[in-house]
């Protein structure tokens, strides 16, 4: 079969009509000819698939609808970010879940982000024994299944923590952390939680009716953030012209924690501390042990893996980079600062978002301990109680897709952004 | 000018100064703690700080370790064996062995899935080593049929008759070569299939009617601990890279419906959790099969499982293929080779090369994931360990199965990694 040939004679010969043998061997219908084939065996196996799902449906007396959404769910859920109870929809049990994974898949990216850059920072270190130390751990976290490591800690929260009533009389078992403000018992990690005299209510958006004072937080640091933004992009506009750059530390720290510490303070913010009352502690909030056995087990693990990224990205960078660096005067803190971490985030972060996309992911194995999320309320016991197999699942697989499309679209977007622009 | 000198310089040493040792602090182990341990405040903290952690790892493990009991019928004869002393109870291990190797396989048959585990192991021995002889390679073919016979037994016209599909495949293609090389596919796809839908089934029916051979049968359900880890790993393992090989292939090609049915499919099996996947595996793929058929669970696994490592293989070997210069390419073309040749001779065995890590990355991957079968009811050690805890006699044994279970997971894992570095190695053709 020499395409080559072919190519020759068909461009020096004179052109000629459509031969049903083209289909086969002339290069530019030979394509055609394989989708068209190609096509004809998909649609094939769609078609067969899809009668014998109709065939089946029909056969179970089952039809195809999400009505089962706007039923009454009748099981209650452990932990409710937002309101629920048993008399509301599966639709509802199901938000209910997918704000616990969101919670979850947050919680353990902020703890593999700062584990992995501390472990991968440690271990380049020129300290034998603590790179010695990290290479344990990141070896041991790497090769073991997370499903391990989550029943791990699951049981070292109810096994090895002590019970409530240990935490009773003049001389405890147990105490309390940190001033009797941190609780950690076989029941789950009891910490303060902050309230405020002067609640401004909550607000109804669509299912879910957040506090406006919490919300109005969020609005002031991110308004903070934006000034501090500011703030570096006119000192530096100062510098560009002057040369001389403007003290700009003490502004930031003001612009940063004024204006939220004024809010807590006008609003009355207090610590509501966790107590012993009774069988068990009361006040404060209550972190479940599987909240607190998922988000140690996917973040540890992960941040294994998150090392490795941080470790690769650092040494991606050529020495030549720290040396012209210092040819420059640069003084080291400024060389990591202004030369090696710009480069090397660009290899680390796209193997970095990779890894929250598998923490997103991995937060559907909840079910081995017990944790609440998207798989066990819409994908568990809402499939279990209504039979709704095939549309639960499609559901749920899309709501995944959902999540993991938006992450690894923001991706490409940063790719691009800072994609090394050359010729 | 040397004149002068030569007068003004009263004196010059001629004999040398006994060479002396380097001073103590510059020289053997107390020059290396000065490097590598003590070398400013920020490295002194960091020591004593790690030394803190090892010394309190130690002293909290080390006495439970060392007090291990190795031989007890129950966590109660083990308690009583300690005496109240802290110590592991890894008679647990000892007692259930078996148990959490091969699930409720026949014990009387043990011998069939270790015989399959060690020929497994010849199997892959010229795959891993280049220099055996290339004649095992044949046995590497014939060793999945092997396995399957060995490990479920039955009739042994089925995996005869399954190869013999592959060998219609090869014919077909072999002879259908000679008219057209694009058609060859085609044949190469149809007879096998054709042969499997109709002729298998009579074959080894008639077969079996005439000489009927075989071993035991032994159903999927009574497999279970690291034989179905393995059975899952490995096939799992040596299909997908072949499957993400042509998807990658695929989302490549200039052909826009072959790209995007490629692009969607591996879009969509990255995007979902495994675990749904098995999920579906288990409850849906009823509803996708005509009224009536089942078929055997761990199968359905092993498909699911395999899809969802090609998919994650396919954009490893795209990033691989990715980071090849264009200059590959056009020096195939240039050679007058076809499509099929450059990718074999040219292209794959540096995109490959290049995607080493990122493949052995989702071997292991795909190798810690088989423990998410337990989701669906399969024993695998894990959902052992939750059954052998079930059981009045280990109630709340926990540290000693999850030890035992991850050191297993471990071996393999860190071995296959160390393999893989061993890989890249040799394969290094740079000079740096």
């Amino acid at each position: 079969m020499s395409s080559v040939t072919d190519d020759r004679t068909s461009s020096a010969a004179p052109k000629k009509g459509f031969r049903l043998s083209m289909l086969l061997y002339d290069q530019r219908y030979r394509s055609v000819t394989i989708q068209v084939f190609f096509l004809f065996l998909l649609m094939l196996g769609a078609a067969w698939l899809i009668d014998n799902t109709v065939n089946n449906l029909r056969a179970l007396g089952k039809d195809f609808s999400f009505a089962f959404l706007t039923a009454p769910a009748g099981y209650d859920i452990n932990q409710r970010p937002i309101e629920y109870n048993s008399q509301m929809t599966h639709g509802r049990a199901a938000l209910v879940g997918l704000l616990n994974t969101i919670i979850l898949a947050i919680l353990a990216c902020i703890l593999a982000t700062v584990l992995g850059v501390i472990a991968g920072v440690l271990r380049l270190s020129n300290n034998w024994i603590v790179s010695r130390l990290i290479t344990v751990y990141v070896e041991v976290f790497r090769n073991i299944p997370t499903l391990l490591w989550i029943l791990i800690f699951g049981a070292i929260m109810t096994e090895a923590m002590p019970a409530p009533s240990a935490f009773r009389g003049d001389d405890p078992a147990a105490s309390m952390l940190f001033n009797d403000a941190i609780a950690i018992t076989n029941r789950g990690v009891y910490i303060p939680a902050i309230h405020f005299t002067q609640d401004l209510g909550s607000i109804r958006i669509g299912p879910v009716a957040p506090s406006i004072s919490w919300l109005l937080v969020i609005v002031i640091i991110a308004a903070s953030i934006f000034a501090n933004k500011k703030l570096i992009e006119h000192a530096t506009r100062v510098q560009n012209a002057t040369g001389i750059r403007p003290k700009t530390w003490w502004k930031t720290i003001l612009i940063l924690i004024a204006p939220i510490t004024l809010y807590f303070i006008a609003l009355g913010a207090y610590l509501d501390y966790p107590e012993l009352r009774g069988f068990n502690f009361a006040g404060g909030t209550h972190l479940r042990n599987s909240l607190i056995a998922m988000w140690l087990g996917l973040g540890i693990y992960t941040g294994a893996f998150v090392a490795e990224n941080v470790r690769a990205g650092i040494l991606a960078i050529s020495r030549g980079q720290t040396e012209a660096a210092y040819a420059l005067g640069l003084q080291p803190g400024k060389t990591m600062r202004l030369v090696i971490l710009p480069q090397a985030l660009r290899v680390i972060i796209p193997p970095l978002i990779s890894q929250y996309l598998n923490i997103t992911k991995n937060t559907s194995l909840g079910l081995a301990v017990g944790y609440m999320d998207l798989r066990s309320t819409l994908g568990g016991i809402t499939i279990n109680q209504t039979g709704r197999e095939l549309e639960g699942m499609m559901l749920m697989m899309l709501i995944y897709l959902a999540i993991s499309l938006t992450i690894s679209g923001l991706m490409n977007i940063y790719n691009s952004r800072i994609k090394l622009k050359e010729r | 000018m040397s004149n002068i000198e030569s007068h003004t310089i009263a004196y010059v040493r001629d004999t040398m100064i006994p060479e002396q040792d380097p001073p103590i602090t510059e020289s053997g182990a107390i020059k290396w703690l000065r490097d590598n341990l003590f070398s400013g405040w920020l490295n002194t903290v960091l020591t004593l700080l790690s030394l803190l952690v090892i010394w309190w790892a130690i002293a909290a493990i080390g006495p439970w370790l060392w007090n291990t009991v190795w031989n007890a019928g129950s966590l109660r004869e083990c308690r009583e064996a300690l005496g109240g002393t802290s110590g592991a109870c890894f008679a647990v291990i000892n007692d259930r062995w078996h148990q959490l190797m091969f699930g409720f396989y026949p014990p009387r048959l043990y011998w069939r899935p270790v015989l399959a585990f060690v020929l497994l192991f010849v199997a892959l021995s010229p795959i891993l080593f280049t220099n055996l002889p290339r004649k095992l390679l044949y046995f590497s073919a014939a060793y999945p049929f092997i396995a399957y016979h060995l490990l479920w037994g039955g009739s042994i016209w089925l995996p005869i008759g399954a190869a013999l599909g592959f060998v219609a495949g090869i014919v077909a293609f072999a002879i259908v070569r000679k008219i057209n090389g694009l058609a060859a596919i085609f044949a190469a796809v149809i007879a096998p299939v054709f042969w499997w839908l109709f002729l298998a089934g009579p074959f080894d029916a008639t077969m079996s009617s005439i000489l009927p051979l075989g071993l035991e049968f032994v159903r999927s359900d009574r497999f279970g601990g690291f034989l179905i880890s393995l059975v899952i790993g490995v096939t799992g393992i040596s299909l997908s890279l072949p499957l993400g090989i042509l998807l990658a292939l695929g989302r490549q090609s200039d052909m826009v419906f072959v790209k995007s049915v490629c692009v969607i499919f591996i879009e969509f099996i990255r995007g979902v959790p495994l675990i749904t996947l098995l999920f579906t595996a288990s409850l849906l793929l009823n509803y996708f099969l005509p009224p009536g058929t089942s078929f055997d669970l761990i199968l359905r696994v092993i498909i699911m499982v395999t899809l969802f490592a090609a998919a994650y293989m396919a954009e490893v070997i795209r990033g691989g293929l990715a980071a090849l210069p264009r200059g590959q390419y056009e020096a195939a073309d240039a050679l007058g080779l076809d499509y099929w040749k450059a990718q074999r001779l040219i292209i794959m065995p540096q995109a490959l090369k290049i995607s080493i890590p990122g493949i052995v990355n989702t071997f292991i991957g795909l190798f810690k994931d088989t423990t998410l079968v337990v989701f669906i009811g399969l024993l695998d050690p894990i959902g052992l360990s939750n059954a052998i805890r079930a059981d009045t006699d280990w109630q709340g044994i926990y540290w000693e199965l999850f030890i035992f279970i991850g050191a297993l997971f471990f071996v393999f894992c860190f071995g296959i990694s160390r393999y893989s570095m061993y890989l890249e190695r040799k394969l290094k053709t740079d000079h740096r």
